[in-house]
């Protein structure tokens, strides 16, 4: 079945949000889960978090950020066009229920990854205060709408052109230190793997329940390859079934940080040969045009 | 069988055996002696019919012949390349003693694709029931199950949870030995025929268990042994170690081999270490040569003659160039500072009496470990049932293995729910596996038909 693009919008120069016809993914989807989509026949199967479901109209809306070929060629993708397939919704759902204040901090496009977990722990009655950073204002996304769904919002970028000047674990650690640590339930952190790292060393001092959402390398998505396994309290857990959130004082992410470059090298050559054959396409494209006006 | 040479086909993913021409096949067919009780079918798992196979190649009527394997063989292409045959109908054959037993693998899968070439199919008229009948996993299990119950009318809707149908057929199995063509041609024959194909559905978690109960009469449940074993050994979190399932998932079914056109990548060092030697880690060591590595080693704790893969897989990989290391069991893992997988440590082995499985059993010999430079390693240990879908069907009665418990008609311990192939035997064969999904469909024809 086709998932056509219902919205494509450009959220920076880095970060795209899409809306797919996605039905059997609308309907079941809980907060915390995620999809893996292809684009076509010779395509990737990449893993991406759900955002946001439309029930009514059957979309979900997914945030990415450019990172290599196929988040490229994703982005190059216009409305009308469809994807080959959507499995989903993947892996455990957040559990939501009522304890009181809960923490949830996204970096980079982690923030649109924790927006429907917000929305969710707020609808169950949590205090929730969010912290959100980027590297620079220009890259944050989706401040609006954490606002609009937060009790507290905090905003961080690490060359202070928006917000604190610094990380968004110098915030948590603030808040932290501002409350007394019992009163915070929860916190969950959701972006890059060293953000996480440095997360959860900002809360085990307290003994804070810390939740962070992994984003290992996949392929099937459903427990068959072994290659999303992670390291938990010394036991091997595989992030597509068994999470994608673990207990974030357990997981060994210098691990998870060292396998996310396992393909480096080949990644960076589809990148490149996937620039230089646009290019290509694109001259052959001026050129013809020009021809195209000899009068 | 003329085959591709050996330093010729480690630089492509090409099928090794050229097959037969029609002449050599006629050839092969005609040394048959058409033994009284046909030894060869008994030791088929399907019975085929091979005599009258035979009888029917000898005499250049490749269509009839073609029919007489569909009648007990939905798959002939696919089993004529992979089924054991030398512990099945060729080990039987008076002519295996003198090394020279007839080729029956070979001819089914010569006039399988001789059909396949000219489009040759059963014609069946179907007449609906209104029954409807799930099946899960489009392994070999589930497309005999669900073509069966087709033919005979029910409704039949397939639930897959990758993007492509055929199970290890499709994902495992590398093209060299079984060319992507003829899994592709079988898999069609489902929507042929008017299977609902679902893919990207898995089951247990997209859509639950308790659905299909609830909306269909009867399931079936072919979901495999899918899931990879770890040796649970230090180092196995390096870049470079992977399960042979990944391995071959990237090459397979996403087609990492061809790299650039397709987009999955795939790593494979110059020197690479295959743990165990069945069919799974032959497969992925010779994927490996074909993916440039210079040294290849099956590492394994017995020795060749215990190995249970297929004589020709061995026979294959030794001639490419893989080099087997027996008598050695794998201890740790060791990396380099960025994390790269650099050294494995071994233990040498002895053998000694046999265990449960009739194999002598291999044991630990003190101070004798052995280190090897490795920069790829692939855990080829076997598989096991995919716990999820086990967890989220927890009312189905499995053993101490995961394994689901049937009884001789292949019906689990729940009313109305069948399942068949490595989901009830573990690592097993293509072909067992389709005989399961054949008698599943028999009793589950017989347990509606009752019904109503
Ligand atoms: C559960 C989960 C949820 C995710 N959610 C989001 C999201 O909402 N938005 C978003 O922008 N990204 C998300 N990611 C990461 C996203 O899947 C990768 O960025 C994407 O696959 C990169 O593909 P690429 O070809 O563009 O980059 P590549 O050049 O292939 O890779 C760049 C980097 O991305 C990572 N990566 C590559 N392939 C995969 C893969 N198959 N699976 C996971 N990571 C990979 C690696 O670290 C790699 O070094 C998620 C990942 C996981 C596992
Ligand atoms: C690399 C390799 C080489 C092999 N070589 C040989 C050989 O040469 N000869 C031989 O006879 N046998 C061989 N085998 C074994 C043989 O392939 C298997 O015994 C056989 O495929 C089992 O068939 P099956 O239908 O039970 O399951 P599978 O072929 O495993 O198919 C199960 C399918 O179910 C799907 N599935 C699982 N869970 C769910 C779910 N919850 N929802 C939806 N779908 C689901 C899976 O994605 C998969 O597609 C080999 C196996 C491997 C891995
Ligand atoms: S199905 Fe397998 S065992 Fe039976 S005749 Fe064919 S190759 Fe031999
Ligand atoms: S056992 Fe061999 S010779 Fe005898 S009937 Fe079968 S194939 Fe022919
Ligand atoms: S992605 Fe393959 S096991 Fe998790």
């Amino acid at each position: 079945m086709n998932h056509p693009i219902v919205k494509k919008k450009k959220l920076n120069h880095l970060n795209y949000l899409i809306r797919v016809k996605a039905p059997q993914v609308a309907e079941r989807f809980q907060a915390g889960q995620f999809v893996i989509i292809r684009m076509h026949e010779k395509g990737e199967r990449i893993p991406l978090t759900v955002a946001e479901v439309n029930k009514k109209e059957e979309t979900i809306t997914l945030v990415f950020q450019v990172v290599g070929k196929s988040t490229l060629e994703l982005s190059s993708m216009k409305a009308g066009e469809a994807l080959l397939n959507v499995v989903g919704p993947l892996g455990n759902p957040t559990k939501i229920k009522k304890i009181g204040r809960v923490i949830c901090v996204g970096g980079g496009t982690g923030i649109a990854c924790i927006y429907p977990i917000i929305k969710a722990m707020g609808r169950a009655g949590n205090e929730v205060t969010s912290v959100i950073g980027a590297q620079t204002a220009s890259l944050l996304i989706l401040e609006d709408e954490i606002k609009k769904a937060s009790h507290q919002t905090f905003v961080a970028t690490d060359d202070g052109s928006r917000g604190y000047h610094g990380f968004v674990t110098d915030i948590l650690k603030r808040l932290i230190h501002e409350s007394t640590a019992k009163e915070i339930g929860e916190v969950i952190l959701i972006g890059p793997a060293p953000m996480m790292k440095v997360g959860a060393e900002v809360t085990r001092p307290y003994g804070i329940k810390t939740l962070a959402s992994l984003n290992t390398i996949m392929v099937d998505g459903t427990g068959m390859c072994g290659g999303c396994r992670v390291f938990v309290n010394g036991e091997m857990s595989l992030t597509c079934i068994d999470g994608p959130e673990f207990d974030a004082h357990e997981v060994n992410f210098d691990e998870v940080i060292r396998r996310l470059d396992m393909f480096k090298e080949k990644e960076k050559l589809a990148l490149e040969n996937y620039k230089k054959k646009e290019k290509n396409h694109e001259n052959r494209w001026k050129k013809g045009s020009h021809e195209g006006t000899a009068f | 069988m003329r085959e591709q040479p050996s330093e010729k086909r480690i630089q492509n993913f090409d099928s090794v055996p050229y097959g037969y021409t029609k002449e050599e096949v006629i050839q092969e067919a005609r040394r048959c002696i058409q033994c009284e009780g046909g030894p060869c079918e008994t030791h088929c798992p399907v019975s085929m019919n091979i005599k009258k196979m035979i009888r029917e190649i000898v005499r250049g009527r490749f269509e009839e012949a073609f029919f007489t394997m569909k009648k007990d063989n939905p798959v002939p292409g696919i089993t004529g390349r992979v089924c054991p045959q030398e512990s099945q109908c060729e080990g039987v054959c008076p002519f295996h003693q003198t090394k020279n037993g007839i080729n029956i693998g070979k001819l089914e899968a010569f006039v399988a694709d001789w059909a396949m070439e000219r489009g040759i199919k059963e014609e069946f008229h179907i007449k609906e029931k209104p029954q409807k009948i799930a099946v899960i996993g489009s392994g070999p299990a589930g497309i005999s199950c669900a073509v069966d119950l087709r033919k005979w009318g029910y409704k039949v809707t397939l639930f897959e949870a990758l993007h492509k149908a055929g199970g290890v057929l499709q994902y495992g199995i590398p093209e060299f030995r079984l060319p992507k063509k003829v899994v592709d041609y079988e898999v069609s024959y489902l929507s042929e025929v008017g299977v609902d194909v679902r893919l990207n559905t898995f089951v247990g978690q997209n859509i639950t268990f308790e659905e299909l109960r609830r909306d269909y009469d009867a399931v079936f449940i072919g979901t495999g042994a899918g899931a990879p074993l770890f040796l649970r050994i230090a180092g196995e979190e390096l870049k470079g170690v992977y399960s042979a399932n990944e391995f071959l998932i990237r090459v397979n079914l996403m087609k990492s081999y061809r790299f650039l056109e397709y987009d999955t990548p795939i790593v494979c060092g110059k020197r690479v270490g295959v743990i165990g030697a069945g069919n799974v880690a032959m497969d992925a060591a010779r994927c490996a040569r074909r993916l440039g590595a210079e040294e290849v080693h099956i590492i394994y704790r017995r020795t060749q003659k215990e190995s249970p893969a297929r004589e020709e897989e061995i026979q294959h990989a030794l001639e490419e160039g893989v080099w087997l290391k027996e008598l050695v069991s794998p201890k740790k893992a060791e990396g380099s500072s960025e994390g790269w997988l650099e050294e494995l440590e071994l233990y040498r082995m002895k053998l000694t009496e046999a265990d449960q499985s009739g194999r002598p059993r291999p044991v630990k010999i003190e101070d004798s470990e052995f280190r090897m430079e490795l920069n790829t390693l692939i855990e080829a240990l076997g598989t096991t049932p995919n716990r999820l879908f086990l967890n989220r069907a927890s009312e189905l009665e499995v053993n101490q293995r995961q394994l689901i418990e049937v009884d001789e008609n292949m019906k689990t311990n729940i009313e109305g729910i069948y399942a068949g192939g490595d989901a009830i035997r573990g690592n097993a064969t293509v072909i067992l596996a389709l005989g399961d999904g054949r008698k599943a469909a028999q009793a589950i024809h017989e347990y509606l038909s009752e019904e109503s």
